[in-house]
C-alpha cells in the first residue's frame, strides 16, 4: 500500500473503518514455525463457519474497507478458501493473503492468477535452505520455492516474498532481493515481534542494534522495498522510512482472529486487546464502540520518551514488542535505536512478560525450536 | 507548469476507485495500483462522485465556489497524477 505521509495525524485519531484488516481463517498449520505469531498448530472447533465467514465478508464491505489480509495459521488449508477469497473480491474488496507455500500446487497458482486484485505473499525467512528451515522447520524452504516457481509459471505476476527479518538473516537481504527479482517478484520485510511462539525466540533472534542499524541503511538504499511499516523505530536514526510511522493498533490496523475475536493488531492476540466478537455485535461496533480501541485513539502519553529528540519519527514504537516483553506502553520500544529499550528493560522493576491465553501449538515441540 | 488536467474534457473517478468517507474528508483507494489517497475535504469527495456526469471538467469546477477553485484543481490535479481520476 503506497500512501501519502501528511495523513498521520489524521489518523491518529481514528477512521470509520480499518485501512488495513487482517482476518486470519484458522489456527490450523501444517508447519511449527518457531516464531509464529498466532501460536498456530491446531485448528480451534469455534472456527468461523463458511456462511459465518461469507457474513463477514458482508460486514467489511458494508463498512467499506478497501482491503483485507489475509492469515493464519496456513489459510489455503481451509476446504473454503478459494470460495471465500473470490467471494471477497466479488464484493469488490481487495485481497492479500499470507501462505507458507506448501498447498499451492500448480493448479492453485492457476486459479490464484485468473483472479484480479489478489496479492500474494510467499513467507520465507532465508534466503538459503539451512537459514530458512532452522525457523520454519525442515522442507519449508524447498516447498516455498516450489510455490514461488508455481506462480511464475502461471503467469501470475509479482508476488511477494516476505521476509521476517531476525539476527540469523539481516546479513542476507541482498540475496533475498535477488532472488524475489529472479521471479519478478517483490521483496516485503517486516519485524520479528515477541508475539505468539515469538516470545520464546525473541530475545536470540532479534536483530542486534548494530543489524539494525544496517537494516535501516539497507532500507533508505532500496525504498521500494515493501515493509507493512514495520520498522517505522528506525525512523529515529534519521530521515523517515516510508510509510505512517506510527503504531497503527486499533486506529488503522485490525485483526479477526480465526474465531471471530476482534484485536487491535495482528501482534497482540491477548485479551487486553481484544474489543469483541464478530459474533456478537459484529465488527463495525468493535471498531467503532470498543473501550480498547477508543483509548488505543487517545493522545497517549510519550512516558519515558518524552526527553527523546526522536519521538515525534518513531513515537515510542510498537506496541506489541512494549506489551510482550513486560515493557509499560508508554515506555520506550524494546529495540529502540538508542538503546532506551534496553535500558528499560534492565530496570529492577517487576517485569512480567505476559503470556497470551490463545494457544494452538500442537503439542510435540515444533521442529527447529 | 501547464495543468494535467483539460478542462474541456470529460473527467470521472476511476471505475476502480472506492471512496469512503472519513471525519476530515474521504479516503480513496485505487484498487489496480493499490494506492491510498486523502481526499481532503467532503465537498471534494462529493464532486469526485459526481465528476463523471458532467460533460467537461470546465462544467464541474462552475459548480465550486470561486474563492476554492484553485485549491480543487490543484487536488483533482494530484488525483489525476494517481489514477483517482482520469479524463474519458
Ligand atoms: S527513546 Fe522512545 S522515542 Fe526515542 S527513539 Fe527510543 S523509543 Fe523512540
Ligand atoms: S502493535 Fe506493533 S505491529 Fe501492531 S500496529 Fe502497532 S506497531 Fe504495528
Amino acid at each position: 500500500m503506497a500512501l501519502e505521509s501528511g495523513l498521520r495525524d489524521r489518523l491518529e485519531g481514528g477512521l470509520g473503518a480499518p485501512i488495513c484488516l487482517t482476518w486470519e481463517l484458522t489456527y490450523g498449520c501444517n508447519l511449527a514455525c518457531a516464531h509464529c505469531l498466532s501460536s498456530s498448530g491446531r485448528r480451534d472447533p469455534r472456527e468461523l463457519t463458511t456462511s459465518e465467514a461469507r457474513a463477514l465478508i458482508d460486514e467489511i464491505a458494508a463498512m467499506r474497507v478497501f482491503y483485507i489480509n489475509i492469515g493464519g495459521g496456513e489459510p489455503m488449508i481451509r476446504g473454503d478458501f478459494f470460495e471465500l477469497v473470490e467471494y471477497a473480491i466479488e464484493r469488490r474488496i481487495g485481497v492479500k493473503f499470507s501462505t507458507n507455500g506448501t498447498r499451492l500446487d500448480a493448479r492453485a497458482a492457476e486459479r490464484l492468477a485468473a483472479l484480479d486484485y489478489l496479492d500474494v505473499q510467499i513467507s520465507l525467512d532465508g534466503a538459503d535452505e539451512a537459514t530458512n528451515d532452522r525457523l520454519r522447520g525442515p522442507g519449508s524452504y524447498a516447498a516455498a520455492r516450489r510455490a514461488m516457481e508455481n506462480l511464475a509459471t502461471a503467469g501470475f505476476g509479482p508476488f511477494k516474498v516476505s521476509v521476517v527479518v531476525t539476527r540469523d538473516n539481516v546479513g542476507q537481504l541482498d540475496a533475498f532481493a535477488e532472488l524475489a527479482q529472479g521471479y519478478g517478484a517483490e521483496l516485503r520485510l517486516t519485524r520479528l515481534r515477541p508475539s505468539g511462539r515469538g516470545a520464546d525466540v525473541w530475545e536470540t533472534l532479534h536483530p542486534t542494534r548494530e543489524q539494525s542499524r544496517e537494516l535501516y541503511r539497507w532500507l533508505c538504499e532500496h525504498p521500494g522495498t515493501l515493509t507493512g511499516d514495520s520498522f517505522f523505530h528506525l525512523s529515529a536514526l534519521g530521515d523517515p522510512l516510508e510509510g505512517l510511522n506510527l503504531c497503527g493498533a486499533g486506529r488503522v490496523v485490525c485483526l479477526v482472529d480465526p474465531v471471530g475475536d476482534v484485536y487491535a493488531c495482528p501482534f497482540v492476540i491477548h485479551e487486553r486487546f481484544r474489543a469483541g466478537n464478530v459474533r456478537e455485535g459484529g465488527l463495525a461496533r468493535a471498531w467503532r464502540e470498543s473501550p480498547v480501541f477508543t483509548d488505543l485513539r487517545g493522545a497517549g502519553s510519550a512516558g519515558a520518551c518524552v526527553s527523546c529528540g526522536s519521538y515525534d519519527a518513531c513515537r515510542g514504537g510498537c506496541l506489541a514488542a512494549k506489551f510482550f516483553t513486560g515493557l509499560e506502553l508508554d515506555d520506550p520500544d524494546p529495540e529502540c535505536v538508542h538503546g532506551a529499550g534496553e535500558v528499560a528493560l534492565a530496570l529492577p522493576r517487576r517485569r512480567v512478560r505476559p503470556t497470551s491465553e490463545v494457544d494452538h501449538s500442537r503439542r510435540l515441540p515444533a521442529v527447529g525450536r | 507548469m501547464p495543468s494535467t488536467i483539460d478542462r474541456r474534457a470529460a473527467w470521472r473517478l476511476s471505475p476502480e476507485v472506492s471512496l469512503r468517507d472519513e471525519p476530515f474528508g474521504a479516503l480513496a483507494y485505487h484498487h489496480g495500483t493499490r494506492r491510498l489517497v486523502v481526499v481532503k475535504s467532503a465537498a471534494l469527495a462529493r464532486l469526485l462522485e459526481r465528476l463523471g456526469e458532467y460533460p467537461s471538467m470546465e462544467e464541474a469546477l462552475a459548480e465550486v465556489p470561486e474563492a476554492a477553485r484553485e485549491r480543487v484543481v490543484r487536488a483533482l490535479e494530484d488525483l489525476a497524477e494517481s489514477g483517482i481520476v482520469s479524463g474519458t
